[in-house]
């Protein structure tokens, strides 16, 4: 009993320290295919944000600083993508691509060029991203320990959760989450309307980027200590797929990214204790996916004018 | 008309002398309209004529290349549409501007929506939106899914839109292109009543009789440049034809006497489900005959759709028969129908009659490309391809000529259409469906198209024509079946039906055969 | 019409010059971040022109090539065909594993026999890798992109776990396989490699290559099932109304450019790299394929030709070190030349061409058949 509590404890926790940043792309990615633009451009984004929320970090000694400018060297690079695929009506996917390659590039360029190394130093204790409610939990206790494993997580969890709410909000409840989701099914019907759809469309793939580097500096700053150059390898891809997974829509991106947080965290507890091969343990979160879409998921809506460059006549 | 409405010492819209280029390409040169308070102007002419195009600069969704533009007397320039609905200015389009899986009322207030702080007010949006469905009189439901409510509808909930924006002026753009005649009807009424209100409307079509019906004055266009603008009143029908295309138009097709021939497709008791997995046609018959057009009239969303795409192989149905020569082809594959002896054109041609990407050539052979002489041991015969191109776009006068190798999607949509037009009758089957043949194509193309779909018949084939265009049933069709809710409800021969109780028939009322 | 060609008329109309002129753009961009870096522009450049001009440095070129040009080929297929194959690593990884496998476990057969076996066994596991995702797809309206994603991730941790079985690991402490059979190698003789001066991994992938390049091209312009394919790519429902029976194009399609995303896989173990290591992260074979497809406009020669450049690319990039350039640098220079293919359309705007002449590789009419898929 006492060794359950504690792994459930333990998958928990990484269940959440996984999904986080995954979370943080995915919110990203709703933004900007819901507005009607492909973003395979994601991973991009996060290891941008991953290199520069590491760095400033270290040299501002503020991991919120950090991560907030992590967000904001995702935003550049969802700008560019926004240049070339809303006001250029450049191919959404080639564009993505492109994004891909250079982000890291860039980043890792630049990491070579300020510590002679594609690493990163690593974080201090209080550089990194704060853990909230430390301490404030008994670990003497089993319960204690428990409590401490779920709710002593790190800032960037818990405002997570809170974009979570913001962005859904945002969605269903308010104009401009009315005229983004119109953007994305009709933009003809909205420029009829007066609404500008390019404007639109470019501010959704800016958030997109920004949430996305957000992403990509929590896995440097709580998964780990440093930026690596293979600190982001496929979570932003694994972040689109949450959100194709949960039908482009944030509350169902949240259950795709906590599934893939939590068949992490399984990786996590049973690699250390059975005998079951690792290789084989860390295939788990992609077979479940595909199981868990083919018995109860099935088709995603896409939304209807996703993919299409809207240009408008003059 | 009376004009008893029209108020003319007060223009609302003048546009003078309007020059609208695309490249090197006119497509408005030099237009003048004037519309009045009270008044339904109608905008009359072909395809490509520039109606479209001059509107579009009413609603600032196009700049004038020159020319002003005058709303309520004050010469104004429009940005964007936002400009225009300021100037209480507001047009339905002929493709629906609705967001589909949006609900009413979200598809009317969206870009007015009423806030209550940061949150959307959708209480609020719908009390006005039902308030102004029923100042108007026009019923609808606030809480329906664009996508589950009928064309005629969605109509009301554009024209419902732009009433929301406090539009004085209205522009149709080719408003009951896919409207039943009640429900034309119906909006000619709804128009009246605007009028009276002291609206004025501006309505684009090419068809005459409406405009006969409904309107005051019209301008008549003709590739781009302004014809004249006549008072309704003082003319007929044929001379607005002859007005619109520069010729004297006939409508009649001569169709000889002859008698039908054996039972060429035979439909028993057919059922399917639409794509919501709700029944659609429940129980339908239906004979072909050879030397016979079979006309179905219907309005559309009656399992019209589903029952050309369950004979044509494309759907699968729940039970019954579809009989093909005595080949029963129902449930098989579109390939197995077609060499039994189906061959159709579809109602969409650029999504199913044609590869948009492909040559001309390559969409000539679209059935036949693993056949003799178009390919040998699974490799293509560019020559023989050619050839057949080349013979069919001489014979079937595709132009431009010489495109055998140009894209589909770079032609016309009369000329695209007389590519599947070629490819179809060259295919030579027993049984030709014709779905909506002539939508969206001008004078000139539909009398092309007519006559290849009757010649058809006078060689001896059989023939279904599915058309909303009430006209065209009744001129080309030998029998008309009315389909009304997934069953044929009345077969009339074509020369005894009269457009009144085809209408009444096809909205499920009037006599059953 | 008779208007005067401008420059930007020139540039649209000529998809060679178009894609010319991002290169040239891309070589600009990275001069630029050399020079804002405070490093010789000179040199970087030098180096790279330098390493791959020569005789030995060209046949490493080469080499590198061969798997890029391959898995372009396997992407360009896809994109012909109307999927984004952005699975082509998945399949380019078990296609290298199954190729390892049998070139150990099949030590004991003759090379003419060991070889061929190789290339079915790779290009046997990459069509299967492909026709899952297509089943998928076709069956449960599983989005590809999606399923493609998990099949990469399946795929790499697979292939690490085969790795370490007893019978295909490395007996030493390496963590990595054994090495596969001297029967199942494709280097050149060492005696040939040393006296024509060489790269000591020449190999014959490069006349494989070039093969497979004509037999795509064949099949792509030449053939019937070319003919279904591109119709199913370009419009599924006109290609279903004639009579082309499309969720088999699709899964067709699958498995052939999956058969050529694993057969690149096998061609990098026969060739340069003997074995394959247990990784930490995905090797990215497959993702430079994407992008070899895109700067050979999904035209199977173009890729022929986007491949050497790309491994030109990548073999001189690992010489910049040399110069106290971080090899980071090539990324940033095809990124920006992918970045400039993409707005392509920016020409043809200028130009007043409204429609781009080459619309295979389009994510977005994808998407758009996908979603009318829907609501059937």
């Amino acid at each position: 009993m006492m060794n359950f509590v504690n792994s459930l404890g333990i998958i928990l926790f990484a269940t959440l320290a996984y999904s986080t940043p995954l979370l943080y792309g995915a919110l990203g990615s709703c933004f900007s295919e819901v507005s009607g633009v492909v973003n395979i451009g994601i991973e991009g984004m996060m290891t941008a944000g991953a290199f520069t929320g590491t760095v400033v970090a270290y040299f501002t000694g503020n991991p919120w600083i950090g991560f907030l400018c992590g967000g904001l060297a995702g935003a550049f690079f969802g700008m560019l993508h926004a240049i070339a695929t809303v006001r250029l009506g450049a191919d959404q996917t080639i564009a993505g691509t492109a994004i891909n390659m250079l982000g890291p590039g860039i980043v890792i360029m630049l990491a070579k060029v300020m510590f002679n190394s594609t690493d990163t130093i690593p974080l201090s204790a209080s550089q990194k991203m704060p853990k909230l409610f430390a301490g404030t939990f008994d670990t003497s206790t089993l319960f204690g320990r428990f409590m401490d494993n779920v709710f002593a997580a790190y800032g960037s969890t818990y405002l997570v959760f809170i974009a979570v709410l913001i962005v859904w909000f945002v969605f269903y409840k308010t104009r401009f989450g009315l005229r983004l989701r119109a953007c994305g099914e009709h933009p003809q019907a909205c420029e009829t309307l007066g609404i500008n759809v390019i404007a639109m469309r470019f501010a959704c793939v800016c958030i997109s980027g920004f949430l996305a580097g957000l992403g990509g500096a929590c896995v440097t700053m709580t998964l780990s200590t440093q930026f690596k150059p293979i600190s982001i390898v496929g979570q932003g891809f694994i972040a689109i797929a949450a959100v194709i997974f949960g039908k482009f829509r944030p509350q169902g991106a949240l259950l795709g990214c906590l599934l893939f947080g939590f068949c992490s965290g399984l990786k996590v507890v049973l690699g250390g204790s059975s005998g079951v091969n690792m290789q084989l343990i860390s295939m788990i979160p992609y077979v479940v996916t595909v199981i868990v879409l083919v018995l109860f998921v099935g088709k995603s809506r896409v939304p209807a004018a996703n993919g299409k460059p809207y240009i408008k006549a003059k | 008309m009376a004009k008893q409405y029209v108020d003319m010492n007060t223009p609302v819209i003048e546009m003078r002398n309007i020059v609208k280029r695309f490249g090197d390409f006119v497509a408005n040169d030099g237009i003048n309209l004037t519309v009045h308070k009270g008044e339904i102007h109608a905008i009359l002419g072909e395809n490509g004529a520039g109606k479209s195009t001059l509107m579009n600069q009413l609603y600032g969704l196009l700049k004038p290349t020159s020319g002003d533009i005058l709303v309520n007397g004050k010469k104004i320039v429009m940005n964007n549409p936002r400009d225009a609905i300021d100037a209480g200015i507001g047009m339905v389009h002929q493709h629906f501007m609705l967001v589909q899986p949006f609900t009413v009322t979200e598809n009317i207030v969206l870009g007015t929506e009423p806030t209550k702080g940061v949150r959307l007010d959708m209480d609020t949006a719908r009390k006005n939106v039902v308030e102004i469905s029923e100042r108007y009189g026009l019923s609808i439901d606030p809480d329906a899914r664009i996508e589950d409510i009928s064309v005629g509808m969605q109509q009301r909930v554009e024209i419902l839109k732009a009433l929301y924006r406090g539009a004085d002026i209205l522009i149709l753009d080719e408003p009951t292109s896919s409207l039943t005649p009640q429900e034309i009807t119906e909006l000619i009424a709804i128009m009246h009543n605007l009028v009276k209100d002291g609206k004025s409307i501006i309505i684009i079509t090419h068809k005459l009789k409406e405009i006969k019906e409904s309107a005051d004055f019209c301008t008549i266009i003709r590739m781009g440049k302004y014809i004249d603008t006549v008072d309704v009143d003082q003319v007929d029908e044929n001379d607005l034809a002859s007005m619109m295309v520069g010729r004297k138009v006939t409508f009649k097709v001569d169709k000889p006497e002859q008698t039908p021939g054996d039972v060429v497709l035979d439909v028993k008791d057919l059922h399917c489900l639409d794509y919501r997995g709700i029944e659609i046609v429940k129980g339908l018959n239906l004979q072909v005959r050879r030397g016979e057009i079979v006309g179905i009239a219907g309005i559309d969303g009656n399992g019209q759709t589903e029952l050309v795409e369950v004979i044509t192989g494309l759907r699968k149905g729940t039970s019954g028969q579809v009989l093909v020569n005595g080949t029963d082809v129902f449930n098989k594959s579109p390939s197995f129908g077609f060499a039994h002896g189906v061959s159709s054109i579809p109602a969409d041609r650029q999504k199913h009659g044609l590869v948009l990407d492909f040559s001309i050539e390559d969409n000539l052979i679209l059935q036949n490309y693993e056949r003799d002489p178009y390919a040998k041991n699974s490799v293509l015969q560019r020559g023989p391809i050619f050839t057949h191109a080349s013979q069919s776009i001489e014979k079937y006068d595709i132009r431009p000529s010489g495109s055998e190798k140009r894209a589909a999607g770079t032609l016309s949509g009369g000329n695209q259409q007389k590519v599947i037009i070629a490819r179809e009758v060259q295919n030579d089957k027993d049984l030709l469906i014709a779905v909506n043949p002539t939508r969206g194509l001008d004078v000139g193309a539909i009398e092309y198209v007519h006559k290849y779909i009757v010649d058809q018949r006078n060689k001896g084939k059989a023939v279904l024509l599915v058309s909303f265009e009430l006209d065209e049933i009744m001129s080309l069709s030998d029998i008309i079946d009315v389909i009304f809710d997934g069953r044929i409800v009345a077969s009339i021969p074509g020369g005894e039906a009269n457009e009144n109780d085809l209408g009444l028939m096809m909205a499920g009322g009037g006599k059953k055969a | 019409m008779t208007r005067k060609k401008s420059f930007f008329d020139f540039i649209a109309e000529n998809r060679f010059i178009h894609i010319l002129f991002s290169i040239i753009l891309g070589f600009l961009v990275g001069a630029i971040f050399l020079a804002v870096m405070g490093l010789s522009i000179g040199a970087a450049y030098g180096r790279l022109l330098g390493s791959v001009t020569s005789l030995k440095g060209f046949s490493y070129v080469i080499v590198y090539a061969v798997p890029y040009v391959v898995a372009g080929l396997s992407v360009a297929f896809s994109f012909k065909t109307g999927v984004f194959n952005i699975g082509a690593e998945g399949q380019f990884v078990v296609g290298s594993m199954a190729a390892v496998c049998t070139g150990i476990l099949g030590a004991s057969l003759p090379k003419p026999l060991l070889i061929p076996l190789c290339f079915l066994a790779a290009m046997a596991a990459g069509a299967v890798w492909g026709i899952i995702v297509g089943v998928l797809k076709t069956k449960w309206g599983i989005n590809e992109v999606l399923s493609m994603i998990m099949f990469n991730w399946i795929a790499f941790y697979l292939s690490n776990f085969i790795a370490g079985i007893p019978a295909i690991k490395n007996e030493g402490t390496a963590e990595a396989t054994k090495n596969i059979s001297e029967n199942a190698s494709m280097l050149f003789s060492k005696d040939f490699i040393k006296s024509a001066g060489l790269a000591p991994t020449a190999n014959w992938g490069f006349i494989v290559a070039i093969i497979v390049t004509l037999i795509a091209w064949f099949i792509i312009e030449k053939t019937t099932l070319g003919f279904e394919l591109k119709a199913v790519g370009s419009n599924r429902f006109a290609a279903e109304y004639g009579g082309i029976n499309v969720n088999r194009s699709i899964l067709t399609a699958l498995a052939i450019s999956g058969a050529l995303a694993g057969l690149a896989g096998a061609l990098q173990v026969m060739g340069m790299g003997k074995r394959i290591s247990i990784f930490t992260s995905q090797e990215g074979f497959g993702f430079a394929g994407i992008v070899v497809a895109l700067i050979g406009c999904s035209n199977p020669f173009g890729v022929l030709i986007a491949g050497l450049f790309y491994g030109a690319l990548m073999y001189g990039g690992s010489k910049l070190n040399l110069e106290g350039v971080p090899t980071q640098l090539i990324s940033v220079i095809v990124g920006t030349v992918v970045f400039f293919i993409a707005i392509s359309v920016i020409f043809n705007k200028f130009s007043g061409i409204h429609f781009g002449r080459e619309r295979g590789a389009n994510g977005g009419a994808l998407k758009a058949a996908d979603k009318k898929e829907e609501k059937k």
